[in-house]
């Protein structure tokens, strides 16, 4: 059983196959034209899988929305070094729960993605790091893993290819920095997780000082289909620019949370009315994350707008993990600026100063707002930090922690106004109605 | 130490997934799994683990306190996870973590005396579609109320 | 070399070789860029973000620490926005820092304090509750106060890349993270202090200084360590006449910031309570004060009794006194006691080296060889526990050049780890193990060869014979004891050859063949302890001895005087590896002479004119006669050190093998002087333990 079920206006390429009985079944996923990419893709030459994957305008869709087939490009294929694959599927920012289908349904689809990027950059063996607290998600892994090795579909020259692929899982243990992927490195060679100094980048010095192609769950899962229809199909369904679809993970105050896989481009308040079904109780819209807790958030005026990574970034915020969070007018903004941060300052590797202590500054600033103990300075001085953290801290949580922050204090600062000088927080009432 | 022929068999082909030399890789892996099985990380597991991986326990010090998913205290039999991050808290996590605190009679990271229940207020786990969820151990429940999470409590005491 | 890169600094166009970083570039053009974590010579961190500029054409703050310079780079260190920023990470730094610094050892000498004082606000605004963690004591000589801490990882990485030693790490996470010892609450190492010293601010403090002294209380003497041959130069700060800390803050001297447990807490025997300060005699079989000039009348009188009858003399000298004293002694033996009876402790063979390698120049290795040419092969040496400074070299030269590392050894070392080869053998079999490294070596540019004790005589020469046949430029470092083993050899202190090697014309006794002598009528030692390991034969020998202490010899004496440390006089000192370097005085102990001072007064009594006895004096002797010696003034007098140019002619030698022997020191012993040194006996985990390669 799906958990959410789907909405026939959803645009089916990367989950084409959930609900299908069995569909991680290994004879289900052939049976359905599963693998078939992978063979096609083994006649081509490695450069023209990279090629048919940049025409896709595919982007990462990790977070940074960062041109998968350019990235593609900067693994020396012909590097002697042993060449590695990872596949990102730490999925820990919050809102964010579209892997964990990816894998759960259609986990054939994330190997034969992983074998064609190993085609294309001369590698054999793939890890998946999946997050610790799946770890029904890497037994399944691992028993699809086992089966595809059963069926010839890894191990030494599959299918006759030639073409020799070891794919194993790699389990996390509950670090949300370890999603960033100098610090999902350091973890997978059994350290703490902390980011690496950048360059040397991944493709060129990554897992164990090799060359290293590390793409998230759905980034991969998208491969396949971009190989068996061409990257021009995969592009033209999203914007210039935007190729293909992407999972949304719809959540907060709306009627039908859930994941939907739309085409890049589609509008926003569309898909909260259509997908969503609207803010829950006939509330009026509040504000919305667009893609998981670290985008600044946008003022329920601001969602008129479609949903790509360059109209999200002009409209000052990012479409990010995918993490859809809406939020309804009952909502107090301090308190979910405060919880924002607490994850953040939870999070925090402590690697560099101002991330450190940065995000414990302001989650026990914010607490003592939200708690009704705040002075007037407290308001500017929780943008300030912020922004002495934004762009100058080691790896991007720092950014993550104070874009959010940054975007609510500066859009909602009337609500932190009315929590000073020992108000009680004018929201917890509303709150406690609407929850009756 | 020794462990179960099964986990003795996961070590085994853990130590063999990563390149040669690079056995400090499968440092957590072992941890998470041997945590499962001893109950929680204990000094000699760490110095067991740094003993396989080829590791100074230092090293895997470093590690143990870094994840937190690795608990060094045991846990109850039954780990219930309330996560309280943003989508959560939007429908309902943060009462729901009350609830568990009034109900299990215990709070953050504390194990009820009979060494059943241990209750953890948690970041996202992954679950924000399904609003608001528990992890209880590794399992997941979703669109979990008040009322939902007594009748799994009274249905995993009775388990017993 | 690649074309210099061309850069704007702060509106100065300035000239970097490519591939510097910024943060370097800019200090060689006089321009600051703050730091906590960036640390020359170790590896980059980029986590304390005090060193973001403003670089034109990027977006961001870029990382002045880790970005190689560019051609037409412009960067601002100085403008608002800049400012602003290291002032907003002071301000995050301070946030759960206690401020505590009226109590904290580093006041006046913290670099975070310094810098909040150039950089940071007047006033703090976080008004929350700070983190706390109680103080830590990890041994006896570190104590750790995790709230102090600004997580800069220096001490992560001096302990790890610096030491090899790997006992420090990170526990925890965010904002609890916190550095974490070894043995899970305390530490199992090497005790060296490195993290304390490199520590910017106060959480690592010192057993043996802590709450002693103000840093601004004190005068600071920078002079060489008295206790291995490596002479690493250590400054003492100094309270009243007390020596309250040693360290090498200023990184200046051959071993930079280097020091090791005894370079920097070994200086406590200069006060312990046993030091002599009163000439003794002996007096109805008890030594009894006396004073000076009794002492040195009844010495007079009777060596005066045994010259003229012709008596039989045995003198011996020491490895650690200086090369004035040393220089002196036996020129006083030579020339007032008309013997060649003079020999001391050897523990490397110094003289069949120089043979060997005659005819040829730069084959002796210096220190800075060590961390510059591109392979060093380990023979017969526990080189980490027993030569603690040439190991940091080669961990260096590892580091930051690749060099390959061999050992030969009878167990396993340190050097080890970083080795591309390690060959084991039985003790004595060392130059096969060497030997079957030839292939391997043969492919190397060039080579230096460390070699212990086990290396001598035959052995040597055919060490020195391989190292020919490799066909590569192949130098050596015969490994020596004490701080000034190198001194005693080059100055004459042998039976055979006098200073700079000249043979003497009828050969003494050797210090075996002194002690064994039953008929021998006097034995002066200076500065030495022979008897705590051989008696002494000749039952009426009158005994003078020169010493700190009354040590076993001492106890036999009839006469002895109250000698002064190395830290307590000036003159220079002779390493291992040749290099010669100047001793200043830190304190003063009531009652004590130098060495050469008492030398000199024996010879006043005695009516000898051996010339004026100031270290100076001596020293423009030396330079004038022994080979290799006459080295540039001004060097020595800036605290440099000046390489002695090596002997190239033959060295006649004829004492056997047998008197070669090292006392094996670790780290946590040092001779006699060890048992004085009450940190060291504080720290002392397993005594002599060699070949544990850790
Ligand atoms: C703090 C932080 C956490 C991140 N967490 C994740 C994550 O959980 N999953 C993920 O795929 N990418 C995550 N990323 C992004 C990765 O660093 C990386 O960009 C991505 O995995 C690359 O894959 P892609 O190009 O397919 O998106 C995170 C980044 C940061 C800075
Ligand atoms: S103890 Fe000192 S040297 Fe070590 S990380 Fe902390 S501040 Fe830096
Ligand atoms: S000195 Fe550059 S980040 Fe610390």
């Amino acid at each position: 059983m799906l958990y959410n079920e789907p909405n026939p206006l959803e645009t089916k390429v990367l989950t084409r196959r959930f609900g299908i009985p069995n569909s991680a079944d290994v004879a289900t996923y052939v049976e359905h034209g599963g693998y078939q990419a992978f063979l096609k893709a083994a006649k081509m030459a490695p450069e023209k899988i990279v090629d048919e994957v940049k025409i896709s305008n595919l982007r990462g869709r990790g977070g940074a929305g960062f041109p998968t087939g350019l990235k593609w490009s900067f693994v020396p294929r012909t590097s002697p070094k042993p060449k590695y694959i990872i596949c990102n599927a730490d999925e820990s920012e919050p809102g964010t729960c579209k892997d964990r289908l990816l894998m759960e349904y259609d986990p054939h689809q994330l190997i034969e993605g992983m074998m064609i990027g190993g085609l294309a950059v001369d590698a054999h063996k793939g890890y998946i790091y999946i997050r610790g607290e799946y770890r029904y998600l890497i037994t399944m892994m691992e028993k699809a893993i086992d089966d595809a090795y059963a069926a010839g579909w890894l191990g030494s020259n599959i299918q006759g290819t030639g073409f020799d692929f070891d794919c194993y899982v790699h389990t996390g243990a509950g670090a949300y920095e370890c999603g960033e992927e100098t610090a999902l490195l350091d973890s997978i060679e059994g350290k703490r997780g902390v980011p690496r100094m950048k360059p040397p980048f991944p493709a060129v010095a990554g897992a164990w000082a090799s060359p290293t192609l590390l793409n998230n769950v759905e980034t991969f899962s998208a491969v396949p289909s971009i190989i068996r229809d061409g990257g021009a199909a995969f592009a033209a369904l999203g914007t210039p620019k935007n190729g293909g679809t992407r999972l949304v993970c719809l959540s907060g105050h709306v009627n039908r949370p859930g994941v939907y896989e739309i085409p890049l481009g589609y509008p926003m308040l569309k898909f909260i009315e259509e997908f969503g079904g609207g803010v829950r109780g006939g509330k009026k819209l509040k504000a919305v994350i667009p893609g998981g807790s670290s985008c600044p958030v946008l003022l329920a005026s601001e969602c008129d707008i479609a949903m790509d990574y360059d109209t999200l970034a002009k409209a000052g915020s990012m479409l990010g993990s995918g993490g859809m969070v809406v939020i309804d007018e009952e909502t107090c903004m301090v308190k979910a600026a405060l919880r924002i941060m607490r994850f953040y300052a939870h999070e925090s590797c402590g690697w560099c100063i101002p991330c450190r202590e940065g995000t414990t500054w302001l989650r026990k600033m914010l607490q003592r707002v939200h708690n009704g103990q705040g002075i007037a300075s407290d308001i500017p001085l929780i943008g300030e930090l912020s922004k002495n953290m934004l762009g100058r801290t080691f790896c991007a949580l720092g950014d993550a922690a104070a874009m959010p922050t940054i975007s609510i204090v500066e859009k909602f600062r009337e609500e932190f106004e009315a929590h000073l000088d020992g108000r009680p927080c004018p929201f917890e009432h509303k709150h406690e109605m609407a929850l009756a | 130490m020794t462990f179960s022929p099964e986990l003795e068999a996961r070590f085994e082909k853990l130590l063999k997934i990563y390149p040669e030399g690079r056995q400090r890789s499968a440092v957590v892996p072992m941890l998470m799994y041997a945590q499962d099985e001893v109950g929680s990380v204990t000094r000699e597991l760490v110095e067991e683990v740094a003993r396989r991986c080829g590791v100074n326990p230092l090293q895997v010090d470093e590690v143990v306190g870094y994840y937190s998913m690795l608990h060094t205290k045991p846990l109850g039999k039954h780990h219930v996870q309330v996560c309280t991050n943003i989508s959560c808290l939007l429908v309902g996590g943060e009462e729901l973590y009350e609830h568990a605190k009034k109900t299990l009679g215990v709070g953050n990271k504390e194990v009820t005396a009979d060494g059943l229940f241990s209750l953890e207020e948690v970041e996202c786990m992954g679950a924000c579609s399904w609003a608001p969820a528990i992890q209880v151990n590794y399992d997941f429940y979703h669109h979990v109320t008040p009322e939902k999470l007594d009748k799994l409590i009274q249905d995993l005491r009775k388990l017993q | 070399m690649s074309e210099m890169v061309n850069l704007t600094v702060d509106g100065k166009a300035i000239q970097a070789a490519p591939g510097t970083l910024l943060i370097n570039a800019a200090k060689q053009a006089g321009i600051e860029i703050p730091a906590f974590c960036y640390y020359d010579g170790l590896s980059l961190q980029a986590a304390c973000r005090m060193c973001l500029v403003e670089v034109e054409k990027t977006p961001k703050l870029q990382v002045g620490c880790t970005l190689p310079v560019a051609e037409g780079m412009v960067v601002h260190t100085d403008s608002p926005t800049v400012r602003a920023s290291r002032k907003g990470m002071l301000e995050f730094l301070l946030t759960n820092h206690p401020l505590d610094c009226p109590v904290c050892d580093k006041g006046g000498e913290c670099e975070l304090q310094d810098m909040t004082f150039r950089y940071g606000a007047g006033e703090s605004r976080f008004l929350e509750e700070k983190v706390h963690v109680d103080e830590q004591q990890w041994s006896p000589v570190v104590y750790f106060d995790a709230p102090r801490c600004i997580l800069c990882y220096r001490c992560v990485r001096v302990c790890n890349e610096g030491m090899g030693v790997n006992a420090l790490g990170v526990i925890n996470r965010g904002v609890n993270a916190e550095i974490a010892p070894n043995e899970y609450d305390h530490l199992n190492c090497d005790e060296c202090g490195m993290c304390i010293d490199i520590c910017p601010v106060g959480a690592l403090t010192s057993g043996a200084y802590r709450y002693k002294t103000r840093p601004w209380e004190m005068e600071h003497v920078g002079t060489i360590c008295t206790h291995c041959s490596n002479g690493c130069k250590t400054t003492l700060g100094v309270r009243g006449e007390q020596i309250v800390r040693g360290n090498n803050r200023d990184r200046s001297g051959i071993n930079g910031e280097f020091l090791c447990v005894k370079g920097r807490y070994a200086f406590d025997f200069t006060h312990h309570a046993d030091r002599l300060q009163s000439p003794m005699i002996r007096k109805n079989g008890r030594l009894e004060p006396v004073s000076w000039s009794e002492a040195l009348a009844l010495v007079a009188k009777k060596w005066r009794e045994i010259v003229e009858r012709g008596g039989r003399f045995g003198v011996i000298g020491s490895t650690r006194t200086t090369n004035e004293e040393n220089f002196f002694l036996q020129k006083f033996a030579r020339q007032v006691l008309g013997t060649n009876n003079i020999d001391h402790h050897r523990s490397g063979d110094i003289p069949t080296l120089l043979d060997a390698l005659s005819g040829r120049t730069g084959a002796l290795a210096t220190t800075a060889d060590l961390y510059n040419e591109k392979a060093v092969l380990v023979v017969a040496s526990d080189l980490s526990q027993e030569q603690p400074f040439l190991a940091w070299q080669v961990r260096a030269n590892v580091r930051h050049h690749g060099a390959h590392v061999y050992t030969a050894t009878p167990g396993p070392v340190r050097e080890d780890r970083t080795a591309v080869r390690s060959v084991r053998c039985e003790p004595g079999r060392e130059i096969e193990a060497v030997e079957s490294l030839g292939d391997a070596l043969r492919a190397e540019p060039s080579l230096v060869v460390v070699f212990g004790d086990a290396i001598k005589g035959e052995a040597l020469r055919r060490l020195v014979a391989f190292g020919d046949s490799l066909g590569i430029p192949v130098k050596y470092v015969a490994l020596l004891d004490y701080s000034n083993s190198r001194g005693a050899l080059d100055m004459g202190l042998l039976p055979d050859l006098g200073p700079g090697y000249h043979p003497v014309a009828a050969p003494g006794m050797t210090m075996a063949g002194m002690l064994a002598d039953a008929s021998l009528d006097a034995l002066w030692v200076v500065g030495a302890n022979p008897l705590s390991r051989t008696p002494l034969a000749s039952p009426d020998a009158f005994v003078v001895v020169q010493d700190l202490f009354l040590t076993e010899t001492a106890e036999r004496a009839s006469v002895v005087f109250p000698a002064a440390s190395a830290y307590e006089k000036s003159g220079t000192v002779t390493n291992v590896c040749g290099e010669v370097q100047r001793l200043k005085p830190a304190v003063k102990i009531a009652g004590t002479k130098t060495d050469l001072e008492i030398v000199g007064l024996l010879a006043k009594e005695l009516g000898a004119q051996l010339g004026v006895w100031l270290p100076d004096n001596v020293f423009e002797e030396i330079r004038a006669t022994v080979r290799g010696y006459n080295v540039p003034l001004p060097v020595l007098a800036t605290g440099g050190s000046a390489i002695t140019a090596a002997l190239n002619g033959r060295v006649k030698s004829a004492p056997g093998p047998e008197l070669i022997q090292s006392a094996r020191n670790t780290l946590f012993t040092s001779g006699s002087l060890g048992r004085y040194c009450r940190t060291l006996q504080s720290v002392l985990e397993a005594p002599g333990a060699l070949y544990q390669g850790k």
